[in-house]
């Protein structure tokens, strides 16, 4: 009696240490890591340098574009730039020869569409990676990325476009943003369209909304 | 334009100015070695903006305020 009940006892110690040893390790673990000293942030590492990096990108950008995109960018957060190609944004389109635009989001793919029917065309992933740093190269700031795809569209978009990933709409910017921000564009255009014919009426200025 | 820092001066200089002009060809080059794109912003007479793109310095005009360059696109997420 004493044997078996010896034996039974050593056995369901044994499972229990199975289950309880590893536990108590980790409990162990996760008290030293809490303890831990840890290191100050890397050396070097300045907080602000991206902000002001993005605020000397904003600068460059409003210097560049016209008044109307620099707006468009600032209140909306992209640009609608035309397409110039008769045969549509790639050689094979199906634009049929009607004007066609593109909107460009910073770090996010150029979107074509018809203004005329809000049909999307195509997305054109593409990236400005540094080269001279292939392995963790770091991204430009967003009014850099979208002043070089502006660059690259208004200075020769067949380039631009040859270079870019085309895929479907929606692959990585949902259609439902872009049906949504195209309906924005056309409240922001209405809004300067009758703030521009307020000032023409009255002859003077009008203060901005 | 430089990833993680923004807009950064690389040279500037008087292309009237022999001396100038030949450090602004030789950054230029630099800058296309380096796989940069280079790119002029301009007005037209009707006050729309563009770029052009420049492939040599001989494609930058002679009263270009500035030239940008920025990193070589490439195909994004596949």
């Amino acid at each position: 009696m004493l044997l078996a009940l010896g034996a039974t006892t050593i056995v369901v110690v044994a499972l229990l240490w199975e289950i309880v040893v590893p536990r108590v390790e980790e409990a162990f673990a996760r008290r030293r890591a809490r303890r831990a000293v840890v290191p100050p942030s890397t050396p070097g590492y300045d907080p602000g340098r991206e902000r002001r990096a993005e605020q000397r990108a904003r600068e460059l950008l409003r210097s560049c574009v016209n008044a109307e995109e620099w707006s468009m960018y600032r209140d909306l957060g992209f640009i609608r730039v035309w397409g110039t190609q008769a045969e549509g944004p790639e050689l094979r389109s199906s634009t049929r020869g009607a004007p066609y635009a593109y909107l460009v989001y910073p770090h996010k793919p150029v979107v074509a569409y018809l203004p005329q029917t809000g049909r999307l065309l195509s997305e054109y992933c593409v990236e400005f990676p540094d080269e001279t740093r292939p392995y963790g190269s770091a991204r430009l700031p967003d009014s850099d990325d979208v002043l070089a795809k502006w660059m690259g569209l208004t200075g020769d978009e067949r380039r631009l476009i040859a270079s870019a990933n085309m895929h479907l709409p929606g692959r990585q910017v949902d259609p439902k943003k872009v049906r949504r921000d195209l309906w924005r564009l056309r409240q922001w255009e209405r809004e300067r369209e009758r703030i521009e014919s307020r000032r023409d009426e009255q002859g003077g200025t009008v203060p901005a909304p | 334009m430089k990833p993680g820092h923004g807009e950064v001066l690389l040279a500037e200089g008087d292309v009237e100015v022999t001396e100038e002009e030949r450090a602004l060809v030789e950054e230029f080059r630099r800058q296309l070695d380096l796989g940069m794109w280079a790119a002029v912003p301009l007005e037209d007479r009707t006050g729309r903006r563009e770029a052009q793109i420049a492939k040599s310095f001989e494609d930058v005009p002679r009263d270009a305020d500035r030239v940008i360059f920025f990193p070589r696109a490439a195909g994004g997420a596949r």
